[in-house]
């Protein structure tokens, strides 16, 4: 289950930041999951585990490389390596459904819900913030939505999906959050940004 | 400089670590030639010019990937899963 405390501390308060005279260029957001899971399937498996993901969560996944789905519960999946996805979603019993539906034989499931906080960046600046901070396509032809990508910042992995054509969320390791979440506002101080 | 994963597309050589040479092979686990042991674990060619290395995608997919690259100009020709290659040595 989910450690319901935010890791972000009190650093991390809302309100308006950097050069918002003109208007915030982003907004900045903890995304709370109530499960995370990363499942990887054995080799030869991967394409049944994008089935059984996908009919366990109600999602069209499949198993392309950066391939995503979600669905209107809020319950999202993205491939981030050869047969590897990361699917979370709003309930906290997710995981559990998921770790008791994938069958041993076919891959295996890991609970991320307590390991990872996710960040949820929006606005019409969101693609220049973010290419400040990785060597990424943000475009929306090279990076559509839904569609993830593994990729890292210096010594920090993050799994990135877009959600929207001005929205991606952001899986950082939970005891790096509170530093990402420094980097995140450094980067977003020259269009403004806000915090809610 | 850009490694084209098979997986991710062309990557920033930040998101990958150096894992080794992948021109050497093991010799048999129950070998006792320490001849055989001592050149698969020290020598190496140190080749000017084309060479195949183990590298890792570590910041992204974290598949083990097979590069062959010109040593001397960084000229990559091919890029291809590890685990495609035999026994993760030598193809």
């Amino acid at each position: 289950m989910v450690e319901r405390a935010s890791p972000l501390g009190s650093d991390f308060r809302p309100g308006s930041y950097g050069d918002f005279v003109e208007g915030t260029g982003v907004t900045i957001l903890e995304a709370l999951k109530g499960s995370i899971v990363e499942a990887s399937a054995w080799p030869g498996e991967e394409k049944t585990l994008a089935e059984n993901l996908s009919a366990i969560c109600r999602l069209k996944l499949s198993a392309s490389p950066g391939s995503g789905a979600a669905n209107r519960e809020g319950t999202c999946a993205f491939n981030i390596g050869p047969g590897r996805f990361i699917v979370s979603g709003q309930g906290e019993a997710l995981a559990g459904v998921i770790i008791a539906a994938i069958d041993e034989s076919v891959g295996t499931v890991t609970d991320l819900s307590h390991g990872r906080a996710v960040f949820a960046v929006e606005g019409p600046k969101v693609e220049w913030v973010l290419a400040k901070l990785f060597a990424l396509d943000f475009s929306l032809s090279a990076f559509p939505v839904h569609t993830g990508r593994a990729t890292a910042h210096h010594d920090l992995f993050v799994q990135i999906q877009r959600r929207g054509e001005k929205r991606f969320e952001l899986y950082v390791f939970r005891s790096f959050a509170r530093a990402f979440a420094k980097t995140l506002r450094r980067a977003s101080e020259d269009v403004g940004y806000a915090i809610r | 400089m850009l490694i084209d994963c098979p997986h991710c597309g062309p990557r920033d050589l930040a998101e990958f670590s150096y894992q080794g040479d992948a021109t050497r092979t093991r010799p048999d686990l129950a070998s006792t030639d320490t001849k055989a042991w001592l050149d698969y674990v020290y020598h190496r060619p140190n080749p000017a010019g084309r060479h195949r290395e183990f590298w890792q995608h570590a910041g992204g997919c974290r598949a083990h990937l097979v590069v062959e690259r010109d040593t001397l100009t960084h000229e990559i020709f091919t890029v291809s899963f590890a685990r495609k290659t035999s026994g993760g040595d030598a193809a």
